[in-house]
């Protein structure tokens, strides 16, 4: 497939040809679950094991964010007594997993997925439902355009 | 730069409606609302003017204390219910829909029509049929209704309540617990001040009738027992992690002898409990103060939306450029650079 060296290079000389979808696994309820299977368009694109890894950080990252045990009790008992109105003024458990799910899917997109020709788009701006993969084709025909090589600041 | 400024609540698809720039929001009908809190508000208000007096005098301070405390909870926990998104599913995006209509056939050509209205998956060993919705164009997650009221897939949807003017779902559950629970105490309290005013009052001057017209005591009596009955319902549902529409459609009834347990439950009050009030607080999904990236901006908003200091004015030539460019960007959060 074609290569690219960074993110930037993606954008200027590359055309989207497809997108795949990972559907929730729902298997052990409603929690927040991808299924880790590589579909068969990625096949000659990336390599199982690295996909795998990254749906299954993702899923562990997401059990995290959703998990019940003491400390959430205390923290629903603790929100019941206010009303619930420090979720107004308070950055809740969720909220910060998520921000650090946004990072890591930026830092594999860098790493990984863009010198690949894939981007990922992370599952909260797709509702949650489904990890969007986008699959990238060289716009020249012939190979892949190594002309700009600019070692550029990560992607704004 | 010339760039629009659309807030994604601007285009939002479903029924709803939107303050303070995104911020909250409401189903379309909160016609009953303002009755809800009117009736809470002047019955209390009636009470702390005809009954505390009386009652602080006679018997104690922490009589309007808690009653004010009950109060405050009641109003705040209704409105949060009322403002909050309780878990709307956005759209499916075309490029998803079209990847769920296609359907590849024996000889291998690609046709594309709508999949089957359901799906089996197995969820903790039990059968579970996931709906197709056609109006939001996915298939529905396990416990998401469609809302004809409000035209929004819900999570974990419970109903929709014209008191509350909105959906209970998986997001403001919590807060509409709280608030039956809250607001039979209140009543219950007030009922209870209220009658024994009426009766120490009794054995004083004024006649009973007298007292009778200035006390509240009507308004709690009939709301009493839906409040009481309510909550006691909604107790029961959290206990066994059910909700009022898996409920009432028996969903997971073990009638017929048959071993139909439900797959959410986890087989414990306790814990069933702390997993409904006490879990995570999931985020919106529906992004409603996030902003359109440009290529998707339709003509007819951007016409019409506020435009920032800095734009010109809507042209469409700006829009062009702007459609042929990746929309890669406008995420929720600020990208670190690595």
């Amino acid at each position: 497939g074609p290569e690219f060296h960074n993110l930037q290079e993606l954008r200027q000389s590359a055309s989207l040809a497809n997108k795949v979808f990972i559907q929730r696994d729902y298997s052990e309820g409603t929690v927040c679950k991808f299924h880790t299977k590589l579909p068969s368009e990625l096949d000659s694109r990336i390599e199982k094991t690295l996909f795998e890894d990254t749906v299954k950080t993702l899923n562990n990252y997401y059990a995290e964010a959703e998990k019940i045990g003491g400390h959430a009790y205390l923290e629903g008992c603790l929100a019941c007594i206010t009303a619930y109105l420090i979720f107004l003024c308070m950055e809740t458990r969720y909220e910060k997993v998520l921000k650090k799910i946004s990072r890591y899917i930026q830092e594999q997109n860098e790493k990984i997925y863009a010198p690949r020709g894939l981007l990922i788009t992370d599952p909260i701006e797709r509702g949650m439902r489904v990890i969007e993969i986008s699959i990238y084709e060289d716009r020249s025909s012939s190979g892949s355009s190594t002309s700009s090589s600019t070692t550029s600041s990560s992607g704004r | 730069c010339w760039l629009m400024v659309v807030r994604k609540w601007e285009v939002f698809p479903g029924r709803n409606r939107f303050y303070c720039d995104g911020r909250i929001i409401v189903a379309r009908q909160c016609g009953v609302l303002p009755l809800t809190l009117g009736l809470i508000v002047v019955t209390s208000v009636l009470f702390f003017i005809f009954d505390c007096p009386f009652l602080v005098t006679h018997l104690t301070i922490c009589i309007p204390v808690v009653a004010g405390v009950l109060f405050l909870f009641v109003v705040i926990t209704l409105l949060q219910t009322s403002f909050t998104d309780p878990g709307i599913l956005p759209r499916a995006l075309p490029e998803e829909v079209t990847n769920t209509e296609r359907q590849i056939d024996n000889s291998g050509s690609v046709t594309y029509r709508p999949p089957p209205r359901t799906k089996e998956i197995i969820i903790n060993g039990e059968v579970v049929k996931l709906k197709y919705c056609f109006t939001c164009k996915m298939f529905r997650p396990p416990r998401t209704s469609h809302c004809s009221l409000c035209d929004n897939c819900v999570e974990r949807f419970d109903h929709h309540c014209p008191w509350v003017g909105n959906c209970v779902g998986k997001r403001n559950y919590r807060f509409f617990y709280t608030f039956i629970v809250s607001l039979s105490f209140l009543t219950s309290f007030i009922l209870g001040c209220v009658i024994t005013h009426l009766t120490l009052r009794s054995q004083g001057d004024k006649g009973f009738l007298q007292a009778l017209q200035e006390s509240p005591l009507v308004v709690c009596f009939f709301s009493i027992w839906s409040t009481l009955g309510l909550s006691g319902f909604h107790t029961y549902l959290v206990a066994s992690n059910l909700t009022t529409n898996e409920d009432i459609k028996g969903s997971w009834s073990t009638k017929r002898g048959e071993e139909s347990g439900n797959p959410y439950s986890y087989n414990g009050i306790f814990r069933n409990c702390c997993a409904v009030l006490c879990g995570p607080m999931p985020p919106s999904l529906i992004d409603r103060r996030g902003f359109l990236p440009p290529d998707v901006i339709p003509r007819t908003v951007a016409s019409g939306s506020e435009l920032h200091p800095f734009m010109a004015k809507n042209d469409t030539n700006m829009v062009r450029v702007f459609a042929s460019a990746p929309s890669f960007l406008h995420p929720r959060y600020p990208k670190i650079n690595i």
